[in-house]
């Protein structure tokens, strides 16, 4: 029997949670033995070459690129993981959640204190992704079936977790591989 | 001397003071009924709902709610843990709760409530609101998106620094804590020191200078959930 195939993808994060995957240690020796990564930034592989056991997201929805990703895991994963506190609650990006998005671009295109842009334009262009009205976490565009929050999640945790889905044992986090920071 | 009143809690026979609430007695008698708004030091105020139980069977707040005899209490059943897991749940989705980045962050109440309860993500939808920041004061800031609006505030101001500096004003999702001068937090007589600010139970209240002092391992819900004390004190009779 082949090895399941695992798959990750960092939206709207910032590469923080793929960090603390790394951050299992010489444990990515055994997941190796584990599992194979499919479409994910660690193996750089664009599309899905088959199905996957597990995907992990990273970060949450702040463009249409992000949405179509995500839904596109939902369809090639058995089990879907938000990883992090911006696949779970939108978190940092999602501050921008009370402002209107014209306000968004005029900070960061127009008057920002660093902003050097004599053109004055604000980038839209159909080849650059669509951005949304606000940040959606991930559970409110797909069905997730787990969660890890953290900022990032521990390595610990990511283990318990990784190890608990790919062996079919019940996924059971400990006092302190719960955390929101 | 008050008379002694026997009662039942999860099926323990359990004795406290005439005029103790359900959550003093079950204190003393090292059951921990988790609480928010509530406060050894404040009068009782029955708003976050959190330290919910069913007193011969009726859903009930144990912090205002006094012993009587032969009451018969349920704390400890999967039925109150989901009632409390909500209104935690329910907390989290009505504010902007930005754990990462609060000076709260380890030593908050409502963090370590939801860490006691394993809770992963909140089963509701967040609300995002739109919630004021006071930074006017050279010394405190008041952060709207993190009150759980549980009055600890109102009345340590009140009560134990005897100033009444906050107060809420507006009604229903637009309820929040507001200062008792024209609108800033500096125009107060509020002092760096006051009881009220350390009595928040999360980081709406926060003095500027000495955040982040304590590192991320050795904060006070790091390792153990809170209520573990009380539990202790039990364990160890």
């Amino acid at each position: 029997m082949s090895k399941p195939k695992i798959a990750t993808t960092s939206m709207c994060g910032c590469f923080g949670c793929h960090m603390s995957i790394l951050d299992i240690d010489e444990r990515i020796l055994d997941l190796v033995e584990l599992v194979e990564f499919d479409k994910s930034p660690i193996t750089d592989l664009k599309e899905f070459t088959g199905r996957c056991a597990v995907g992990l997201i990273e970060g949450s929805c702040a463009n249409d690129e992000n949405v179509r990703t995500l839904q596109k895991f939902r369809e090639n994963c058995d089990v879907l993981v938000a990883v992090g506190g911006c696949a779970i609650t939108g978190d940092i990006p999602a501050m921008r959640n009370n402002i209107p998005l014209q306000e968004c671009f005029n900070e960061a295109y127009l008057d920002g204190p660093t902003v050097y842009n004599p053109d004055k334009l604000i980038p839209s262009d159909p080849e650059i992704p669509l951005i949304l009205d606000r940040i959606y976490p991930c559970d409110e565009v797909v069905k997730i079936d787990y969660f890890l929050p953290g900022c990032p999640p521990s390595a610990d945790a990511i283990w318990a977790a990784l190890t608990a889905l790919l062996t079919g044992q019940p996924l059971e986090l400990s006092y302190e591989m719960i955390k929101y920071d | 001397m008050s008379e002694t009143i026997t009662f039942t809690i999860d099926g323990v026979k359990v004795q406290g003071a005439g005029g103790q609430t359900i959550l003093q007695a079950a204190q003393d008698a090292g059951v921990y009924i988790p609480r928010l708004c509530a406060k050894e030091e404040l009068s009782p105020f029955g708003s976050c709902r959190v330290c919910t139980v069913l007193v011969d069977g009726r859903p009930q707040t144990a912090c205002t709610y006094p012993i009587a005899e032969d009451m018969i209490v349920e704390s400890d059943s999967e039925q109150v843990a989901a009632i409390r897991r909500d209104i935690i749940d329910m907390l989290f989705v009505e504010g902007n709760h930005y754990c990462m980045f609060c000076e709260t962050s380890g030593d908050c109440e409502l963090q370590a409530l939801a860490y006691r309860f394993g809770i992963t993500a909140p089963k509701f939808p967040y609300m995002f609101p739109k919630r004021e920041i006071d930074m006017s004061h050279p010394e405190i800031f008041i952060d709207r998106d993190r009150c759980i609006l549980c009055a600890r505030c109102v009345r340590a101001s009140r009560d134990l620094d005897e100033k009444a500096v906050f107060q809420f004003v507006g009604r229903g999702p637009d309820k929040r804590i507001a200062v008792n001068a024209e609108s800033r937090l500096v125009d107060t007589n509020i002092d760096v020191t006051d009881e009220a600010i350390s009595i928040c139970p999360v980081g709406a209240l926060i003095r500027k200078k000495g955040s982040y002092a304590v590192p991320y391992g050795q904060r006070k819900y790091d390792h153990e959930p809170i209520g573990s004390d009380i539990e202790k004190a039990r364990k160890a009779e």
